[in-house]
């Protein structure tokens, strides 16, 4: 086979030439490997960065606030979608015609608009609208004004307004909570907003999201013990009541006895948080936990019932409270419609003084002290509320006879409205003491014992005196219901020292039904000035209506019937229906 | 060992290598379709997304008009007003006939 190969004859190749390809062809491989090292090391940072500018972005993934809903899921504070819409001035200067239809469309007075955006020709980005609505900005951007734009953004409504509004408070321009709950629970609520990194197309569609990315995290929803129907009506008639008394403000609290979980807390003045204007003034105050004050005669009750405790007096025992006015001291101790020799019932029902230093004295500091103690009085509400106000109860080491009488009947300690319902609420259910509740989601602490079931209930009928005839508070009586509660009206301090003779508090705490009580309510109506200021004559009608709406609405029969027999000639109403129509809760 | 040296250098000593190209070329046709679907449904799932967003939004505006349709205030003014309803005060019995 060889042989038919051509024999070509071999010449010598300088051995020049050989290196000279074998150097040229090196060159190349060094410039090459040059080159690649150059952008692979060198510039890598730049170019990937340079590349990654033209095709990823990091899209935002929003995470929403956590709405606040009252026990029944209606919404008390949710957050929305808002357009706000902003302008290049130029660009849209140059179209007048656009710029009457924006401004029209806008609300706005279109020569005011077109003055606006003159005087910021300069400028690049001017917001021309508040948040608006998607749909109308959606209208707006119809027009396809030149230079017209539109960017989403979340605002917080407050759906509830200002029936609710000290409770669940309100979030600042940056959306986070600056009082009420919303600041309280700004951690559970707040969302947390994710990032996606993706890569996209020329014309903006995403090609390719499985780069890094960090899910949103959705703040969470916060169910209160708040019923808003309740709500509604203790500010309706609180805010009602206010105005008639020419009042500075009061507060309504109604609570779920046997669980300590609170379903309306109202206070006046109010203030809605939808209104940016409103939330500067002094009625974003939740009164019923940030304000201490007096209790006055609503404290003998507990006063009596430690008493009964301790055994040192009986339901059936007489205290001689003549002739009306009792020394102790320097202090003179005075009833306004002295009764003479009475019993426990009668002491509670006409509120004597006398009668409860009486007590006290005989019960000693030590005792009258451990008694409100045991009542919650030294305690804080751990409402979670920000700006709770403590109480403040003096050791009874401090105390002296005057002290001791004092306190006997409200003076000289100061509480909030919810330690009153606290421990109303253990007179309520059978002696033992609930934590108050405002989430549904806090943990039940298990109730405390204050009294034992004897006594409570022995109170509660001693309490039933109040508001029957002869009683402080016959207007806080509910056809239909036992009630038992108790009147308070107290002096308040006057801004000299000592107490005011014309300043007031007018409070009626009760609960109902007594005979196995379901609700706690407390009436303050806060310096009543048209004239009346007892307790019993201007907070105890707001019990009365409130608390019985909230027996209807939550379906508390009554105990006993007197249910007329043949059809009320007086008030028929002009349409056969009579009741608001109830909504059944949501399942 | 020399079974394979045949097929190389044997009569069927291209079949091999064109088999090889055809494969690499289905290979790479693939890769092309899987990537293509790929991108089909990644951007389905950014128009799911963007849906979704949308549908919340929704959600949320609906419960605001809700929640504003049925306050308490504008119910209670409607019943009085428009319907003349009363709260009973107490048990009364109204006749069913007027």
């Amino acid at each position: 086979m060889s042989s038919a190969r051509p024999n070509y004859v071999t010449q010598t190749v300088p051995v020049w030439r050989r290196w000279a390809v074998l150097g040229l062809l090196g060159l190349g491989v060094v410039v090459v490997f040059g080159r690649a090292f150059q952008l692979q090391v060198l510039q890598r940072d730049f170019l990937v960065q340079e590349g990654d500018k033209r095709h990823i972005r990091t899209l935002v993934i929003p995470g929403h606030r956590g709405a606040i809903r009252d026990r029944r899921g209606e919404p008390l504070a949710l957050s929305a979608p808002v357009e706000m819409i902003w302008a290049v001035p130029a660009a849209l200067l140059e179209s007048p015609q656009h710029v009457y239809a924006v401004a029209k469309l806008l609300g706005r007075n279109p020569k005011d608009l077109q003055d606006f955006l003159r005087n910021r020709k300069d400028r690049k980005f001017v917001y021309i609208s508040d948040a608006i609505s998607p749909a109308e900005a959606e209208r707006v951007l119809s027009l396809k004004a030149p230079g017209v734009f539109s960017e989403a953004a979340y605002a917080r409504y407050y759906p509830a307004g200002e029936v609710a509004g000290q409770v669940v408070g309100f979030c600042g321009r940056d959306g986070r909570g600056q009082e009420g709950l919303e600041l309280a629970q700004e951690a559970a609520l707040a969302g947390k907003a994710g990032a996606r990194r993706v890569i996209r197309d020329r014309t903006g569609r995403v090609v390719e999201d499985n780069l890094e990315s960090k899910d949103a995290l959705s703040g969470k929803d916060l169910a209160l013990t708040i019923d808003l129907r309740i709500q509604y009506l203790a500010y309706r008639e609180l805010k009602a009541a206010v105005a008639r008394n020419n009042a500075r403000g009061g507060l309504v609290v109604v609570a779920d006895s046997t669980t300590g979980e609170i379903l309306a807390m109202a206070s006046q003045p109010g203030f809605n948080p939808n209104n940016v204007e409103d939330r500067k003034g002094g009625g974003s105050r939740n009164r019923g936990i940030t304000d201490g004050f007096e209790p006055g005669s609503t404290v003998k009750p507990l006063l009596v019932a430690q008493a009964l405790e301790l055994g040192v007096y009986q339901p059936t025992s007489h205290i001689d409270t003549t002739p009306g006015f009792f020394k102790v001291g320097a202090l003179t101790v005075r009833d306004e419609h002295p009764q003479g020799d009475v019993d426990l019932k009668v002491l509670l029902s006409k509120s004597s003084n006398v009668g409860a230093a009486k007590i006290g004295l005989a019960l000693g500091a030590e005792s009258v002290w451990s008694g409100y103690q045991r009542f919650g009085f030294g305690e804080p509400i751990y409402s979670g509320f920000p700006g709770e106000a403590s109480p403040v109860l003096r050791h009874y080491s401090e105390w002296g006879q005057i002290a001791t009488a004092t306190a006997s009947y409200g003076y000289g300690l100061s509480l909030t409205a919810m330690h009153l319902v606290r421990a109303y609420a253990a007179l309520a259910n059978d002696g033992l003491m609930p934590q108050l509740r405002l989430l549904a989601s806090a943990p039940q602490v298990p109730p405390q014992r204050a009294v034992s079931a004897v006594v409570a209930s022995e109170m509660r009928e001693l309490m039933e005196g109040v508001v029957q005839e002869g009683g402080t508070a016959q207007r806080a009586a509910i056809p239909g219901y036992r009630v038992a509660g108790k009147t308070g009206t107290i002096r308040k301090v006057a801004d000299s020292g000592g107490y005011a003779d014309k300043r007031h508090q007018s409070v009626f705490i009760g609960m109902l039904p007594a005979e196995h009580p379901r609700l706690v309510g407390l009436v303050m109506i806060d310096e009543p000035g048209a004239g009346d200021y007892y307790g019993g004559l201007v907070a105890a009608p707001v019990f009365s209506t409130v608390m019985q709406g909230a027996a209807r609405l939550l379906r508390i029969p009554p105990g006993q019937m007197n249910l007329p027999t043949s059809p009320i000639a007086a008030p028929i109403p002009t349409r056969q229906t009579v009741a608001l129509p109830i909504r059944e809760p949501r399942t | 060992m020399r079974r394979f040296r045949e097929l190389i250098e044997g009569r069927g000593g291209m079949l091999l290598p064109l088999a090889l190209i055809f494969l690499v070329v289905i290979s790479a046709l693939a890769v092309v379709r899987t990537k293509h679907e790929n991108r089909v449904l990644v951007n389905q799932l950014n128009g799911m997304r963007s849906e979704k967003e949308r549908l919340n939004m929704e959600w949320a505006q609906l419960q605001l008009e809700e929640a504003t349709l049925s306050h308490h205030a504008r119910v209670e003014k409607n019943a009085r007003e428009q319907l003349g309803m009363t709260e009973p005060h107490d048990y009364v019995v109204v006749s069913s006939k007027p």
